[in-house]
C-alpha cells in the first residue's frame, strides 16, 4: 500500500503548493489523480519520488509510507529499489541516447537483472526493440513515450506513478498508451495515474481523486466521479470555469429553487 | 619539411599533457555544471607525488599510484568544498574551486621545497629517428598515453553502467535520478576521474625537466583549449588541445619570420585563439550552442 497522508509541501520555503493531501494507491490498483494546470498533481507525484530537493521543494507535514514504513526523507535511488518508480511529466528521456541506452539507465539500481527485464520490455514495446540502437531524440513523440515508459519498467516497479501520459498525443496513440497501462497493471502493479484526459483516466481507474490549488476536493470511486455530473462539467468542456466555482454555481442554483 | 613535421610532433606531445587536462574541466564541467579552476592544482599535486614515489617505486608504478591518490584527493576535495555548495549560482562555485586551487598549491609547494624534484621518467631528452625526422620520446610516449587513455574513457562512457550514469546525469540530471542514478556518485566520480587525468598530465608536462610551482601555468593553458573545443565536448577538449599544442609549437619554431612580435610570443597564443573562438563562436568549435543550460 503506498499511502500519502495530509502532506504539506513548500517551494523555496514559501510556496506553499500542497495543503494536506491524502492519496491511498493499493497494490495493484490504479488510481487517477485529476486537476487543473497549477493544482499540484507533478508536485505530488515529486514528493512520492523524492524529487522535490531538486526544485528546492521541502515536504513540511504529513508523510508518504510504503506499507507504513515513511518513505518521504528516503533518496530517489533508495524508492526505486524500494519498487517506486516514476514517469515524468514530458517524457524526458535523454535525447543523445540511444533507445537502449535509456532503457539501461532504467535498470540502473538492478544491474543484474537488466537482460532480461531487456527482453520484457521489448515484448511490451515491439517498436522500440526495432529502434534500440536509434538515437532516442529522433524518436516520433509517441516513441518516445512508450520509451520513458519502459525505461520506468526496466526497474521493475510494484508502484508506477504516471504524469499525464497521454499528453500530446493523438486519439490513436492516446488509445494505445491506455491498452499499456491496463497491461502493466494487469500484471500486478499499482497505477497512479496523473492525467488531463479524465476520460481516459476514469475509464481504466478504480479510484479517482480531484486535485485543486493543492487540496483534494473530490475522492470517489472513478465510476461515480465519471457519472458526477461537476467532473462533466468541469472536464468535458462547458467553458474554463474551476471546479470550485462550479460547485458554488450549483450550490447556490439549489437555494435558489 | 622536416623542420615543419617535427614541429608539429612536438605539438602533439604537448598538446597531449593539454588534451588530458582539458578532459578532467570538461569531465567536471558535464557532470556537475562546474568550471573547476582547481584542475591546476591537482596536476601539480600529482606530479608531485610522483617526485616522492619514484624514489621508492619504479615509474611505472609511481605514475598509476599518484593518478589514484590524486583522483581520491579530488574526491575528498569535491566532497568537503565543492558539494555543499550544490545549488548556489555557478560563478561561487567558479570562485570555490579557485580557493581549493590556491589552497592546494601552497600545501603542495611546501613539499616541492626548493631542491629540484624529478620524476625520473624513462625517456629523458632522448629521440627517435624516423627517415630523418626526429622526435622526442617523451613527446611520443604523451602521445600514444593519451590516446590510450582517451580509448579507455571512450570505452567507460559507452558501455558501462557508471559511464551510462554519467552521461544520463550530464543530460538530464532531475530525469536520471528519477532513474535511481545517485548524482553524488557521479559528482565524486568526475571529479576522480579529473584529478587522475591532471596527475597524468602533469607528469608528462615535467618529464624530461623538473617539477617546480610554475608548471601549473601549463595547466592554465587547457582554459584557451576548452573554449576553443567546447565547454561540453570530450572530443573537443582532445582535438582543441592537440591543436593549440601544435599551434603553440608552430610559433615557437617560425617567430623568428615577425621578429616584431618579440621573442615569446608562443606563450600567448592560446590566448589569442582563446579571445578570436570567444568572438566569433563563443560555444567552441564542438560544444552544444547553449551552454549555459541552468
Ligand atoms: N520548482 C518550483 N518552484 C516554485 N514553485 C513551483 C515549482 N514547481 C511548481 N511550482 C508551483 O507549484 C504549483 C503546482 O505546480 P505543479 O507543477 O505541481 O502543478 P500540476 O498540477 O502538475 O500542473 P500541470 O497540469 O500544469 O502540470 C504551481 O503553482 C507552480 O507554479
Ligand atoms: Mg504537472
Amino acid at each position: 500500500m503506498l499511502r500519502v497522508r495530509n502532506l504539506e509541501v513548500v517551494y523555496d520555503d514559501v510556496m506553499l503548493v500542497l495543503r494536506g493531501v491524502s492519496v491511498t494507491v493499493p497494490p495493484g490498483g490504479v488510481v487517477a489523480l485529476l486537476g487543473a494546470n497549477g493544482a499540484g498533481k507533478t508536485t505530488l507525484l515529486r514528493a512520492i519520488t523524492g524529487l522535490l530537493d531538486v526544485h528546492d521543494g521541502e515536504v513540511t507535514k504529513g508523510a508518504v509510507t510504503l506499507d507504513d514504513e515513511p518513505v518521504h526523507h528516503l533518496r530517489p535511488a533508495a524508492l526505486v529499489r524500494r519498487g517506486i518508480c516514476q514517469v515524468m511529466e514530458a517524457r524526458r528521456i535523454f535525447a543523445e541516447l540511444t533507445v537502449e541506452e535509456n532503457l539501461r539507465i532504467g535498470g540502473h539500481t538492478s544491474p543484474s537483472r537488466i537482460k532480461p527485464r531487456l527482453d520484457d520490455v521489448f515484448d511490451l514495446f515491439p517498436v522500440l526493440e526495432q529502434r534500440r540502437r536509434r538515437t532516442a531524440g529522433y524518436l516520433s513523440g509517441g516513441e518516445q513515450q512508450m520509451l520513458a515508459i519502459g525505461r520506468a519498467l526496466m526497474a521493475e516497479p510494484r508502484y508506477l506513478l504516471l504524469d499525464e501520459p497521454s499528453l500530446g498525443l493523438a486519439p490513436r496513440l492516446v488509445e494505445q498508451v491506455r491498452e499499456i497501462i491496463m497491461a502493466i497493471n494487469k500484471r500486478g502493479t499499482g497505477i497512479l495515474l496523473v492525467e488531463q484526459n479524465a476520460t481516459m483516466a476514469l475509464s481504466i481507474a478504480g479510484h479517482g481523486y480531484v486535485l485543486e490549488t493543492g487540496r483534494v476536493v473530490l475522492d470517489k470511486p472513478a465510476a461515480q466521479l465519471l457519472a458526477d455530473d461537476d467532473i462533466r462539467e468541469f472536464y468535458l468542456g462547458l467553458g474554463r470555469k474551476s471546479f470550485r466555482d462550479v460547485k458554488h454555481y450549483r450550490r447556490r442554483k439549489r437555494w435558489l429553487s | 619539411m622536416a623542420e615543419l613535421i617535427e614541429a608539429v610532433l612536438r605539438g602533439l606531445g604537448t598538446g597531449s599533457v593539454y588534451a588530458l587536462l582539458a578532459l578532467g574541466f570538461v569531465i567536471i564541467y558535464k557532470a556537475t555544471r562546474v568550471i573547476s579552476f582547481a584542475q591546476p592544482a591537482f596536476m601539480l599535486a600529482g606530479v608531485t607525488m610522483v617526485t616522492y614515489l619514484v624514489l621508492e617505486v619504479s615509474f611505472w608504478v609511481a605514475v598509476p599510484v599518484a593518478a589514484l591518490l590524486t583522483g581520491l584527493l579530488a574526491l575528498g576535495v569535491e566532497r568537503l568544498a565543492v558539494r555543499p555548495m550544490v545549488g548556489r549560482p555557478a560563478f561561487v562555485v567558479a570562485i570555490i574551486t579557485l580557493g581549493v586551487d590556491v589552497a592546494v598549491r601552497v600545501v603542495v609547494n611546501a613539499f616541492i621545497g626548493l631542491d629540484v624534484r624529478n620524476v625520473l621518467d624513462p625517456w629523458g631528452l632522448r629521440t627517435v629517428g624516423i627517415g630523418g625526422i626526429d622526435m622526442q620520446q617523451r613527446h611520443l610516449a604523451a602521445f600514444l598515453t593519451t590516446a590510450a587513455l582517451v580509448a579507455a574513457l571512450f570505452a567507460f562512457f559507452r558501455f558501462t553502467r557508471m559511464g551510462l550514469a554519467m552521461r544520463a546525469a550530464a543530460y538530464d540530471q532531475e530525469a536520471a535520478l528519477a532513474q535511481g542514478v545517485s548524482v553524488g556518485t557521479v559528482f565524486a566520480l568526475s571529479w576522480g576521474l579529473a584529478g587522475a587525468l591532471a596527475a597524468v598530465a602533469g607528469t608528462f608536462a615535467a618529464a624530461g625537466s623538473s617539477v617546480d610551482a610554475a608548471l601549473w601555468l601549463i595547466a592554465l593553458t587547457a582554459l584557451p583549449v576548452i573554449i576553443l573545443g567546447g565547454l561540453d565536448s570530450l572530443p573537443g577538449a582532445v582535438v582543441g588541445g592537440l591543436a593549440i599544442g601544435v599551434l603553440q609549437e608552430l610559433t615557437a619554431t617560425y617567430q623568428n619570420h615577425a621578429p616584431w612580435l618579440g621573442g615569446n610570443v608562443s606563450v600567448i597564443t592560446p590566448y589569442v585563439v582563446m579571445l578570436l573562438v570567444l568572438l566569433v563562436r563563443p560555444y567552441g568549435l564542438f560544444g552544444t550552442r547553449e551552454v549555459e543550460r541552468v
